[in-house]
C-alpha cells in the first residue's frame, strides 16, 4: 500500500468526515435526495461513512411532479435496495393550481415548485442540516459557496457574508430555525463523479446512457417527450439516438446527441466533449448571475 | 487496440493520480486572475460554452478580448466590481494531477480570506509584479502562507513581458524576497518568470523570450513539487468523530487519521482517559484494512470495551500529544466585531468543542513588518499571540509539527460565527507559568495605587522585615510540620508570619487548576503572588509546596523578589517519606495508579544551594524552627 492517498481516496474521505461531522453535530439532518448521479454518489459515501450500521438520517426528494418517469422508478428501487428512509415532499398547492414552465416561465415555476418547495419542506420537517449534491465546478457562484453554508431563518444565503471556512473544522453553531446546508461533493468534479461511479458500480439512473428515444429537435436543443409539451409548428417527434448528462424536470431538461452506452463511454465522450454540463439545464439561461440569485432565495 | 480498452486504461491510470491543493495570492492588479485563467484554460479546465457565456460578458462589460479573470472572479459583486472578494475554488487536472486551487484576495483587508484559502493548501502560489518587486503585499502573503504552515512557496514573478524579459530584474526580485524569507520558516520556496497575458512560462516552458532561464514551468513545477513527504507520518493522532453502535456486539469509533498510522493489533491509548487496548480490526464497507494512513476516513473496533466518545483521541501509549487547557497560539481574527477579551467563546480543534477564554493577548504582529506591538484586543483581520484557557482538556500538538492537531477555530458563542483561526505553538520554557513575563503594569489601564502606608512604616510597626521563607521537598517530607512550627515559632517570639500550603491554596485560590505541567506552573506563581502580598503587608509567608522544578522556584523568587526569597529544602529520603505518606501515593505510584509523583515517577530538582536545610531524619522540627528564627533575627529581618 502507497503512503500516499489518490485523488479519488481523499475526496472519498473528506467527504465522509463531513458527513459524519454532520451526524455528530446536529439533531435532525436530512440529506436532500434528487435521483441523479451525484445524489447517487452521495448516498454511497453516506452508506460508507456509517457502515456496517445505516445511514442515520433520512434522504428527501422534493419532488416537482415534473420528473421523468424513468427517474421516479429508480428513486423507488434504489431506496428500496440500500434500506434507505425516503421523504418526499411537494408543493401540492402550487401543483394543484397546474403549475407548469410553459406558461409561468422557468424562473417563476422553479420558484415555487423548486424554492418554495425546498424551503417548505426543511421548514416542516425542522431539519437543522440539509446534505446537498453540489459541487463547487458546476457554475460560477458554487465556486465560492462553503461545504457547510449558513441558511437564516428565511433559508437564505448571503454570499458576501459567509462565516470563513478552515481545515476541516466546520462551524455547526445555529440558532433555532436557522439550518446549515452541507455539501459533501463541493470538491469533486463531474470526471471524479463518474470516475467514482465506474469505479464503486454505483446504479444510476439509465437515461444517463445512450439510446434511441423520441425527441423533438429545437434549435439545438433535443427536447424529451416524457409528458405533454406544447410544440410548436412544423414539430414532430423523431427518434434520435441521445442520452442525458443533467437529470431534472422533464419540460426544461434537454438531451445531448450520444452513443456513450456504458459509464467508460461516457467519461470518454466527456474527456472531449465542448458543452459544459448546466448548459442543459434550460434554467440557467435566463438572466446573467440567475444561479447565484436562486440560490440567495434558497435554492441549492 | 480496441477502442474500449483505451478508456479502460486511461481510467486506471487517472485512479492514480494525485492531488494537490494550492492557493494562490496576489492582486488583480498582479495578474493573479490571469494566470489563474490561463492555467484553467490550457488545462482544459475550461469548456468552450462557458468560453462562449464569458466572451458574452467580456462584451457586456466592454473589454474586448478574452479577459481570463471572469473565469475566476465569480460573484455578481466581483464582477461588476473587478475584484476578487472571496475565496474561490477552481478545479483542473492535468495527467499527473488533480488540482484544487484555493484562488484568494490579496487586498490586506481580505487577509482571512486568504488564511481561509491557505488552511487546506499543500502549496502556494505568490504572485509578483515584475516591475513594481517586492512590495510590502507580496512579504504579506509570504508571511500569511508561512503562518498557516504551507510546505511549498512558488513566487511566480509576473509581467516579464513589460521589462522586457530582462534577468537582472528577476534576480533582483528573487534575492530580495529569499532575504526577507529567511525570517520566516520556510521549508521550500522556488521562483518562476511568468507572462500570465502572453502565457510565458505558465503551462509550457517559454523557449523565445526568457532562454536564461533553465527551470521549470508554473504548471511543470505544479505537477512535480514532491509532496509524498509532507504528512506526518509518525505521530499516531485519531480523532474519534462519531461512535457507531449498531447492534450490542459491535462498538466502532469513526474518525479520520489526523496523523501517524493506525494498524490492526497496534496498542492504543485513549485520550483523555489514559485507557488502553489494542486496535482489533479497522472497518471500512470495502472490507478490513490492515492499516490507516493520514487522510483516511475509517472505522476502528477495539479488544476492549472502554469508554470513548467523540472528541477524545487514540494515540500510542509512547507518543503522546501535550495535553491541557491552556494553549498559546498565533491567532487570526476574522470577524468584524472585534475580540472581547472578555467574550464568549467556544474552541473547536479535531473534534472537540468546548468553551474558551481569551486568558492573555501577549501582543499584535503588524503583518506588513512583522514586528511586535502591544494590544489588549484583536480586530478584523489582525494576527496576535494569545494565550487560551479551554473549559475541557484539549489533546493538541504544535501547529508546525502537526497541522491537524495544532489547528483550532474560535466560534462567538452569541452570534455562532466563525471568528479566529489559531494555529498552536510550541510552549517556550519561558511560557511555561502564563502570564509570568510579562511585565506588571504591561496594561496601561492597570497602574498600582500608589501606597498610602510605606513598607517602612509597616516595618516599624510590625518590627519585622517581611520575608517569604520556601519549603521546597518531596511529597510528605515534612514541609508542612517545618511550616506550622515556624509559624508557631516566631508567633510566639513577637513576629507575625503566616503559612500558606498546598492543601490549603488547592481547596481556594487555585481551585479552578488541574495537576497537568502547565496548571501545576500556573499554581507556583500565583502562590507566588500571594505571598508577595502577604510581604507586602508586612507578614512574612511561608510557603510549603513540593515545587519540584528550580526554574518555578526561581519565577517564584522574581514575583517575590529575591532579596526576600529565602529557600529551605527539606532533606529526607524516598523510604522516610513513604513511611510518612498518610495518603498512600508512594503505593500508588509503585503500582502504577499514580503517575507524576515528584521523585518517584515524575522529576524532582533539589535546590543547589538552598539558604538553609532541614533533615527531619536527624533533627526535629521545632529545632530546625529554632535555628531558621535564629538566623533571620540574625539577618535582622525579624
Amino acid at each position: 500500500m502507497e503512503d500516499t492517498l489518490t485523488h479519488l481516496q481523499q475526496l472519498e474521505s473528506e467527504s465522509i468526515h463531513i458527513i459524519r461531522e454532520v451526524a455528530a453535530e446536529f439533531a435532525n439532518p436530512v440529506m436532500l435526495y434528487s435521483i441523479g448521479k451525484d445524489s447517487s454518489v452521495m448516498v454511497r459515501l453516506a452508506q460508507k461513512a456509517f457502515y456496517p450500521a445505516p445511514i442515520p438520517f433520512p434522504l428527501l426528494h422534493v419532488d416537482t411532479n415534473f420528473k421523468f418517469h424513468d427517474m421516479y422508478a429508480f428513486r423507488d428501487q434504489f431506496c428500496k435496495d440500500i434500506g434507505a428512509e425516503l421523504r418526499i415532499y411537494r408543493n401540492e398547492e402550487a401543483i394543484k393550481a397546474g403549475t407548469n414552465p410553459f406558461e409561468l416561465g422557468t424562473q417563476k415555476c422553479c420558484a415555487l415548485l423548486k424554492t418554495k418547495a425546498l424551503v417548505d419542506a426543511l421548514r416542516l420537517g425542522k431539519y437543522d442540516a440539509a446534505f446537498g449534491g453540489a459541487r463547487r465546478d458546476e457554475e460560477k457562484s458554487r465556486a465560492k459557496e462553503r461545504i457547510f453554508s449558513f441558511r437564516d431563518e428565511m433559508g437564505q444565503w448571503e454570499p458576501k457574508n459567509q462565516r470563513p471556512e478552515l481545515w476541516n473544522l466546520y462551524n455547526a453553531k445555529i440558532n433555532k430555525g436557522e439550518s446549515i446546508r452541507v455539501f459533501p461533493l463541493s470538491n469533486w468534479t463531474e470526471l471524479d463523479v463518474w470516475q467514482y461511479i465506474y469505479k464503486e458500480n454505483i446504479p444510476i439512473v439509465p437515461m444517463y446512457f445512450a439510446k434511441e428515444r423520441e425527441m423533438v429537435v429545437r434549435d439545438d436543443m433535443l427536447i424529451p417527450l416524457d409528458g405533454p409539451i406544447p410544440l410548436k409548428k412544423g414539430e414532430k417527434p423523431e427518434k434520435v439516438m441521445c442520452r442525458f448528462r443533467t437529470l431534472g424536470c422533464y419540460p426544461c431538461t434537454g438531451a445531448i446527441r450520444s452513443t456513450a452506452k456504458t459509464v467508460p463511454e461516457i467519461i470518454e465522450e466527456m474527456m472531449v466533449v465542448t458543452i459544459s454540463e448546466r448548459s442543459t439545464r434550460i434554467i440557467d439561461h435566463d438572466t446573467e448571475g440567475s444561479m447565484e440569485i436562486k440560490k440567495r432565495e434558497g435554492y441549492f | 487496440m480496441k477502442k474500449g480498452k483505451t478508456i479502460e486504461a486511461f481510467l486506471k491510470e487517472n485512479e492514480q493520480k494525485e492531488l494537490l491543493r494550492f492557493s494562490s495570492a496576489g492582486s488583480v492588479d498582479d495578474g493573479k486572475s490571469t494566470m489563474l485563467g490561463h492555467l484553467l484554460h490550457d488545462a482544459k479546465g475550461v469548456y468552450e460554452d462557458q468560453l462562449a457565456s464569458i466572451r458574452n460578458a467580456s462584451k457586456q462589460m466592454a473589454k474586448g478580448e478574452i479577459d481570463y479573470a471572469l473565469f475566476t472572479d465569480g460573484l455578481k459583486a466581483e464582477r461588476e466590481q473587478g475584484i476578487t472578494i472571496d475565496v474561490a475554488y477552481r478545479y483542473f487536472s492535468t495527467p499527473k494531477r488533480k488540482f484544487i486551487v484555493a484562488d484568494t484576495p490579496g487586498h490586506e483587508q481580505y487577509t482571512r480570506n486568504m488564511a481561509t484559502g491557505a488552511s487546506t493548501a499543500q502549496l502556494a502560489v505568490i504572485l509578483i509584479d515584475a516591475r513594481l518587486g517586492v512590495l510590502v503585499q507580496s512579504k504579506r502573503h509570504l508571511f500569511i502562507s508561512s503562518l498557516m504552515g504551507i510546505p511549498h512557496i512558488i513566487v511566480a514573478v509576473n509581467k516579464m513581458d513589460l521589462v522586457d524579459y530582462s534577468e537582472e530584474v528577476f534576480t533582483k526580485i528573487k534575492k530580495d524576497f529569499s532575504a526577507f524569507a529567511r525570517k520566516l520558516s520556510i521549508k521550500d520556496l522556488r521562483f518562476v518568470p511568468i507572462s500570465a497575458l502572453v502565457g510565458d512560462n505558465v503551462a509550457s516552458r517559454d523557449k523565445e523570450h526568457m532562454t536564461w532561464y533553465e527551470g521549470e514551468s508554473l504548471l511543470e513545477l505544479l505537477e512535480n513539487v514532491y509532496i509524498g513527504s509532507d504528512s506526518n507520518m509518525v505521530d499516531l493522532r485519531y480523532p474519534v468523530q462519531y461512535v457507531l453502535r449498531p447492534n450490542l456486539d459491535f462498538r466502532g469509533f469513526c474518525g479520520q487519521v489526523a496523523s501517524g498510522v493506525i494498524k490492526a493489533g497496534d496498542e492504543v491509548m485513549a485520550l483523555p482517559s489514559g485507557k488502553r487496548s489494542r486496535v482489533k480490526a479497522i472497518v471500512t464497507m470495502d472490507g478490513n484494512l490492515d492499516r490507516a494512513i493520514p487522510g483516511q476516513s475509517v472505522t476502528v473496533t477495539l479488544e476492549d470495551e472502554i469508554d470513548i466518545s467523540r472528541g477524545d483521541m487514540l494515540v500510542r501509549p509512547n507518543n503522546l500529544p501535550q495535553i491541557g487547557r491552556h494553549i498559546e497560539a498565533t491567532l487570526i481574527w476574522m470577524s468584524e466585531r472585534p475580540m472581547d477579551p472578555n467574550g464568549s467563546y467556544f474552541i473547536k480543534q479535531t473534534t472537540m468543542t468546548s468553551r474558551c477564554r481569551i486568558d492573555k493577548i501577549r501582543y499584535r504582529i503588524d503583518v506588513n513588518t512583522l514586528h511586535r506591538e502591544k494590544a489588549d484586543h484583536l480586530e478584523l483581520n489582525e494576527i496576535g499571540r494569545v494565550s487560551i484557557v479551554s473549559n475541557r482538556k484539549l489533546m493538541y500538538d504544535p501547529f508546525d509539527q502537526n497541522r491537524a492537531t495544532g489547528s483550532f477555530i474560535l466560534i462567538d458563542a452569541i452570534t455562532n460565527n466563525t471568528v479566529g483561526a489559531g494555529m498552536i505553538i510550541r510552549r517556550e520554557s519561558a511560557d511555561d507559568a502564563p502570564g509570568l513575563n510579562e511585565q506588571s503594569g504591561s496594561d496601561e489601564r492597570l497602574k498600582r495605587h500608589p501606597d498610602a502606608v510605606g513598607t517602612a512604616e509597616r516595618r516599624e510597626r510590625l518590627g519585622q522585615t517581611p520575608q517569604t521563607i520556601w519549603i521546597t521537598g518531596l511529597v510528605a517530607s515534612g514541609k508542612s510540620d517545618l511550616a506550622y512550627a515556624l509559624e508557631k515559632e516566631i508567633f510566639e517570639k513577637g513576629g507575625l508570619a503566616y503559612v500558606l500550603d498546598g492543601e490549603d491554596m488547592r481547596l481556594g485560590l487555585c481551585k479552578d487548576l488541574d495537576f497537568t505541567a502547565c496548571d501545576k506552573a500556573e499554581h507556583i506563581r500565583r502562590v507566588a503572588e500571594a505571598a508577595k502580598i502577604l510581604n507586602e503587608a508586612g507578614v512574612t509567608a511561608i510557603c510549603a509546596f513540593v515545587s519540584p522544578f528550580k526554574k518555578a522556584r526561581s519565577q517564584a523568587a522574581e514575583i517575590i523578589g529575591k532579596e526576600r526569597f529565602k529557600e529551605v529544602f527539606v532533606k529526607a529520603s524516598l523510604e522516610y517519606c513513604a513511611k510518612n505518606d498518610d495518603k498512600g501515593l508512594y503505593k500508588g505510584a509503585e503500582d502504577g495508579s499514580v503517575k507524576g509523583l515528584a521523585g518517584v515517577n515524575a522529576p524532582y530538582e533539589a535546590p543547589d544551594t538552598p539558604w538553609e536545610t532541614f533533615c527531619p531524619e536527624n533533627e526535629g522540627k521545632e529545632a530546625c524552627a529554632f535555628r531558621i528564627f535564629e538566623k533571620l533575627r540574625k539577618e535582622g529581618k525579624l
